[in-house]
């Protein structure tokens, strides 16, 4: 199959649908406290998965917890008498007495999961994320300006931006909850997206080289139709692995699979209709203000010369 | 001539494709059944222990080492077959136990932060767990009753001699101000007598033990309760072994369902090339298993994601390929120069793509934690090994493939006659 769509001919419209994905992201977490809904992992507290081996209500679970003055805890029911319950952070003995009195109180139990993690845990891990975030980012641009150019590297970064707005901006809309493996899958996605967008760069980096006479909007189009079928290819077999996980590998990795699925699909249409189109305009910019400050340097060049004529 | 090359051709392919799946059938089982499973796949407990410094004491590295031999000793009590204890930062240890059968009694072994102290009656302390070389339970051999006998280390042995000997001189024999009470997590033990000034080291705790046993217990408890600073659980995960096998079995189920998805999408799409991906994977999933096997790695959930998202990367360097290849022939290459030159030319884009991602992975590895280093370890392992698979593998089997004039048919790659131009048909 070979393509010849406009890509580049209709930015404005591209970047308007960026936006109006990010926008709504961006005002949920100006909103919300906390901008978004960390699970314990960043807030500190305690996860308890019981199941109960008879019939049990969730109110009944909230009953036992309210006469530990346990009442900002969360009951989540997950099927099967089963409840996930979280907690402010207890130590060992409070966890003991919570157990024993559902047990007590409720009947017999199986304790499938019992995990506590410190606030200062959830602290540092929150800020270990950003730290390696912007570490990579910065590596990658420098990466990409060697083997490309400065501006490659600039409009490949703001994509991938682009594409963690966009997967943050989503979580925070939904209020999914966000654990320690939300920060593995955002820089993962950082890795695909410009793994993505250089595959897109890569060639046209070769259609330069070989330049016909076509401007270099023509250029770029022709890159991206040319490299087309791989990206719709390979995004559909990633998205093949992850709905497998997201559907088939059980609650732990739903978080993962669900971030990484909308990543991935963000950047596979950023390295398209943002990248591409960003290191056009952002080409274009840098031109101008080279026009803009060769004329200005000739203009003052040219004008002790022109004054005596007048 | 021409006639046992062709031949030869098919043999050959059939050989090699035949000895790849063989391989894959054989090995994979056994490989996946010889790694380490995490305990969020088979049940355990994670501990992140923090010792506290006090005003009086920081917590220095040497307090750290006999922190870690007191939970190994623990741990080794529980019988726990592969424990991992690790020393994270200056003030924390990791505890780590795969496949126990019952996590929340390991934690309670663990987790007895027990601090050892001995105290006059006016709440001074003597000496603390520190101090304390040995404390063993044994029975009198005159009175038949069982006593403890303790053991101090040098520092100790000074500091009790002093303290005894200050007792026997301000207070008469059975001033109820003449004990030493050993206390455990600020729990008095035991309230002794000091009958005399005791300047060996060697003390014995003696009387108030209805058994051997219980005097045995508490030796036990005294020997590895002498933490030498006080320490509190940060972080704890215990997974149930049922929830385990259910993640097991979940993540399985995923993993081979995704597998025959994406072998299936790149037969349908690619065809004959297609399926020589398919058997480059093969060898990818072995290659990657057995790297992670040879390190000794353990296989954790994100650890699984980690690998069925480096298959979707393995596949994107066969079809970055492909497409150069259906590229080249649409230009009239013959198919061998067309394999070529979809080699050559996707190169460059495979190695930036991936060089990037592996940046990335290496910032996960040195800045994460935990379950977030065992996913960048498997991202990168399972990039690299994509990218020799796609370029030694693929290329190989290709090559002997299109050696076969039976698979030289250009529908075959995907191709349409009529997209190629006129002047280079019928060629090869």
């Amino acid at each position: 199959m070979s393509f010849n769509f406009d890509f580049v001919g209709r930015r404005k419209w591209w970047y308007a649908l960026s936006l109006l994905i990010i926008i709504p992201g961006l005002i949920a977490m100006a909103l919300h406290r906390p901008v978004l809904n960390f699970g314990i992992d960043f807030t500190g507290g305690n996860i308890i998965d019981v199941q109960f081996q008879q019939p049990v209500s969730a109110g009944q679970v909230r009953e036992v917890l309210d006469s530990l003055d346990l009442g900002t805890s969360s009951i989540q029911a997950t099927g099967n008498n089963e409840f996930l319950i979280r907690t402010p952070e207890l130590n060992e003995e409070q966890t003991d007495r919570l157990i024993g009195a559902l047990r007590d109180k409720i009947g017999q139990l199986d304790l499938k999961r019992n995990e506590k993690v410190g606030a200062t845990i959830g602290r540092e891990l929150t800020i270990k994320g950003i730290e390696a975030m912007a570490i990579a980012w910065v590596l990658m641009v420098i990466y990409i300006t060697i083997r490309f150019e400065f501006l490659s590297g600039l409009a490949a970064i703001l994509a991938l931006i682009h594409d963690v707005l966009v997967t943050v901006g989503l979580f925070a809309v939904f209020r999914w909850e966000v654990d320690s493996t939300f920060v593995a899958a955002i820089l993962t996605i950082i890795g695909y997206s410009i793994n993505d967008t250089i595959v897109i760069f890569d060639r046209i980096r070769e259609n330069l080289r070989l330049r016909r006479k076509e401007t270099i909007e023509e250029l770029v189009n022709r890159s991206i139709n040319q490299s087309l079928t791989r990206s719709i290819n390979t995004v559909l077999t990633v998205i093949i692995a992850l709905l497998a996980l997201m559907i088939l590998g059980g609650e732990t990795t739903r978080t993962f699979a669900l971030a990484m699925l909308i990543g991935t699909i963000s950047g596979a249409y950023s390295s398209i209709f943002t990248a591409s189109p960003l290191w056009i305009d952002l080409r274009n910019l840098s031109r101008e203000r080279h026009r803009q400050a060769a004329t200005s340097k000739a203009a003052t060049k040219a004008k002790p010369r022109k004054a005596p004529s007048h | 001539m021409a006639g046992g090359k062709r031949g030869g051709g098919l043999l050959k392919v059939a050989v090699v494709f035949i000895a790849i799946l063989a391989l894959g059938v054989g090995a994979f089982k056994p490989l996946l059944g010889a790694m380490k499973l995490g305990l969020d796949l088979q049940g355990g407990v994670y501990v992140l222990l923090q010792a506290q410094s006090t005003p009086e004491h920081a917590v220095t590295g040497e307090d750290m080492a006999a922190l870690e031999r007191v939970m190994r000793d623990r741990v080794d009590q529980l019988g726990i077959a592969e424990p991992v204890i690790q020393r994270e930062g200056s003030d924390r240890l990791i505890i780590q136990l795969a496949g126990v059968s019952n996590p929340e009694e390991a934690i309670k072994m663990i987790g007895k932060t027990a601090m050892l102290e001995f105290k006059t009656s006016d709440g001074q302390v003597v000496v603390t767990g520190k101090d304390l070389k040995d404390a063993k339970a044994v029975i009198d051999q005159q009175t038949r009753e069982p006593e403890i006998s303790l053991k101090f280390n040098a520092e100790g042995t000074q500091k009790f001699a002093e303290a005894t000997q200050k007792l026997v001189n301000s207070y008469g024999r059975g001033d109820p101000k003449r004990h030493i009470a050993i206390y455990l997590d600020n729990q008095l033990l035991t309230n002794p007598h000091v009958d005399e000034a005791i300047p060996s080291g060697e003390a014995v705790i003696r009387g108030g033990f209805a058994s051997f046993q219980e005097a045995a217990n508490l030796a036990a408890l005294l020997r590895g309760g002498a933490l030498p600073v006080p320490v509190q659980i940060i972080e704890r995960r215990t997974v149930g072994p049922t929830l385990g096998a259910d993640s097991l079995a979940k993540s399985k189920t995923a993993i081979i369902t995704g597998l025959v998805l994406i072998a299936l999408f790149m037969l349908v799409v690619y065809r004959l090339p297609g399926l020589v991906a398919d058997f480059s994977l093969i060898i990818y999933g072995l290659i990657v298993l057995g790297v992670l096997w040879a390190l000794k790695a353990t296989l954790t959930l994100p650890g699984i994601a980690g690998l069925l998202l480096s298959v979707g990367m393995a596949v994107d360097a066969n079809v970055i390929i492909y497409e150069r290849l259906k590229e080249e022939l649409r230009n009239g290459k013959t198919l061998r120069a067309a394999v070529d030159a979809g080699f050559k030319r996707a190169f460059t884009t495979i190695f930036d793509s991936n060089a990037t991602t592996v940046l990335a992975a290496i910032v996960l590895y040195f800045l994460g934690s935990g379950t977030v280093r065992g996913f960048a370890i498997t991202l990168s392992l399972g990039i690299a090994a994509s990218m020799f698979t796609a370029i030694t593998l693929t290329r190989f089997l290709l090559h002997l493939v299109i050696g076969v004039p039976a698979f030289q048919r250009l529908w075959l790659f995907g191709v349409k006659e009529n997209q190629i131009p006129v002047a280079a048909r019928g060629e090869i």
